[in-house]
């Protein structure tokens, strides 16, 4: 079997355990939810605070409500000892994350995409002004998320305080990250498209996409095998 | 060329030795049965030969390569103490999923083969959330032979099995070794092990205390290797 179709296989059978049960997405959804819905009480923005405010808040939101899913990522193999399976399996480490990190992506992405349009409603805000370049920075800082997240879902699968542990590694690591999407989701919200000087911030996303990913799919067969 | 060898292999946690320069060669087409005490090292030891764990020294062979690698892997069947199954698939998703990740020619038909020949045809569509201990236990079987592996590694296979899966896990287990395939399996369940096995390994406090060929003795008295050769 061909990798590619080792990452789908292992993608769909996440994303398949994760639509029966449920277990991550209606946390991550409802999480998400109620955080918009508190800040909007708490603060009652101006629409021009809110466009200023629109990258951070948002992507507070989609990391926090992320982190939920990516909890689950290699915790749900833990029933039954199904990692052990998986890690016998004959296909690479990297397709095993590669699958997982797909799945997330995909959880993750359904969350932010349900979040939005409740944020331009209780922040009454139209974000949709430059919605194809807001996807892309969508895109480039979810799959950001999800492939630290993936991969310290893994290291951290088989500690106690793994739901504890996850955030604290993960957030760190990911500051350029979320301040380049905070800056560029700011941006674009407020109908600003990305200009010159804000390429770069655009530029280090991508960046950091391929690092990450490149040095997750080195590391992950030390990780799951020591 | 040795089925599984096991050369000088030290496994430590922290500071403690859990195996200490365990050597081991099992001939293909033998059933070694790996007895030993809670704590012996046995499931340690198995778990570095099915390649879920790296040895502090020493090697592991399969076929005279590394347990890592893609084809060894793919020789390899392993049921561990827990069943490595999903409760959230169905039974025939469970073994069609594996069958990809095998990379059989045709998963479904395999799959649905393997549930009938471990009685769960009736109920292949069933969630096994919803599955009793012993039909699960049953489809952990199917899952470990489905790819037909060369070898089998098992730990504790008898444990808490139902009268219906000890017998399917034994027929399956005299078919293999008629085919020529390898099993090693750790076991506290000295009669059934011995009835299978054709060589025996006590393992004692991470150390190899006793290997051979299994005996005529042995069967008649299971207790036999412990009496003999075990430190208390």
């Amino acid at each position: 079997m061909g990798f590619f179709r080792q990452v789908f296989v292992i993608a769909v059978k996440d994303l398949r355990a994760e639509i029966r049960t449920k277990e991550a997405i209606n946390a991550s959804f409802a999480f998400a939810l109620v955080i918009l819905l508190l800040f909007s009480f708490a603060f009652d923005p101006s629409a021009e605070t809110t466009r200023e405010i629109s990258g951070g808040l948002l992507w507070i939101v989609f990391a926090f409500a992320g982190a939920l899913v990516l909890n689950r990522s290699f915790a749900r193999e833990l029933p039954n000892d199904c990692l052990d399976a998986l890690i016998a399996a004959p296909i690479s480490g990297a397709a095993l994350f590669l699958g997982k990190a797909l799945a997330n992506f995909l959880l993750v992405s359904a969350v932010e995409l349900v979040s939005l349009p409740v944020f331009g409603i209780f922040y009454n805000v139209r974000w949709t002004s430059q919605f194809w370049e807001l996807m892309l920075v969508l895109a480039l800082g979810t799959w950001a998320l999800t492939v630290i997240g993936t991969i310290f879902s893994a290291l951290t699968v088989n500690i106690r305080l793994r739901e504890v542990m996850l955030p604290m590694l993960t957030y760190p690591i990911l500051v350029p990250a979320l301040l380049g999407a905070m800056q560029l989701t700011t941006d674009l919200v407020a109908g600003r498209p990305i200009g010159p000087d804000t390429a770069a911030w655009l530029k280090m996303l991508i960046g950091f996409d391929v690092v990450y990913t490149a040095v997750s799919l080195v590391l992950v067969e030390t990780v799951l095998v020591g | 060329m040795s089925a599984v060898a096991v050369d000088g292999v030290w496994k430590f946690y922290g500071d403690f030795p859990a195996l200490r320069d365990v050597r081991l060669e099992v001939p293909p087409g033998s059933c070694l049965a790996l007895i030993g005490r809670n704590g012996a090292g046995k499931t340690t030891l198995l778990r570095i030969v099915a390649g879920f764990s790296r040895p502090g020294r020493g090697q592991v062979r399969i076929f005279g390569n590394p347990p890592r690698e893609t084809e060894t892997r793919r020789q390899v069947g392993f049921i561990g103490h827990g069943i490595s199954v999903y409760d959230e698939l169905s039974a025939l998703e469970n073994l069609t999923l594996f069958g990809r990740l095998y990379g059989l020619a045709n998963p479904r038909r395999s799959a649905l083969e393997w549930l009938e020949r471990t009685g769960l045809e009736r109920v292949r569509n069933g969630l096994v959330r919803e599955f009793s201990r012993g039909m699960r236990q049953r489809l952990a079987v199917a899952r470990a032979f489905l790819h037909e592996p060369s070898v089998l590694l098992l730990d504790e296979p008898f444990t808490a099995l139902d009268d219906r899966a000890v017998a399917v896990l034994q027929t399956l287990l005299r078919d293999a070794l008629a085919k020529g395939k390898t099993i090693v399996m750790s076991t506290h369940q000295l009669r059934e092990a011995l009835e299978l096995a054709s060589h025996v390994a006590l393992l004692n406090r991470g150390q190899v205390a006793f290997y051979g060929p299994r005996t005529p003795e042995m069967v008649a008295d299971p207790g036999l290797v412990y009496a003999r050769y075990s430190e208390g």
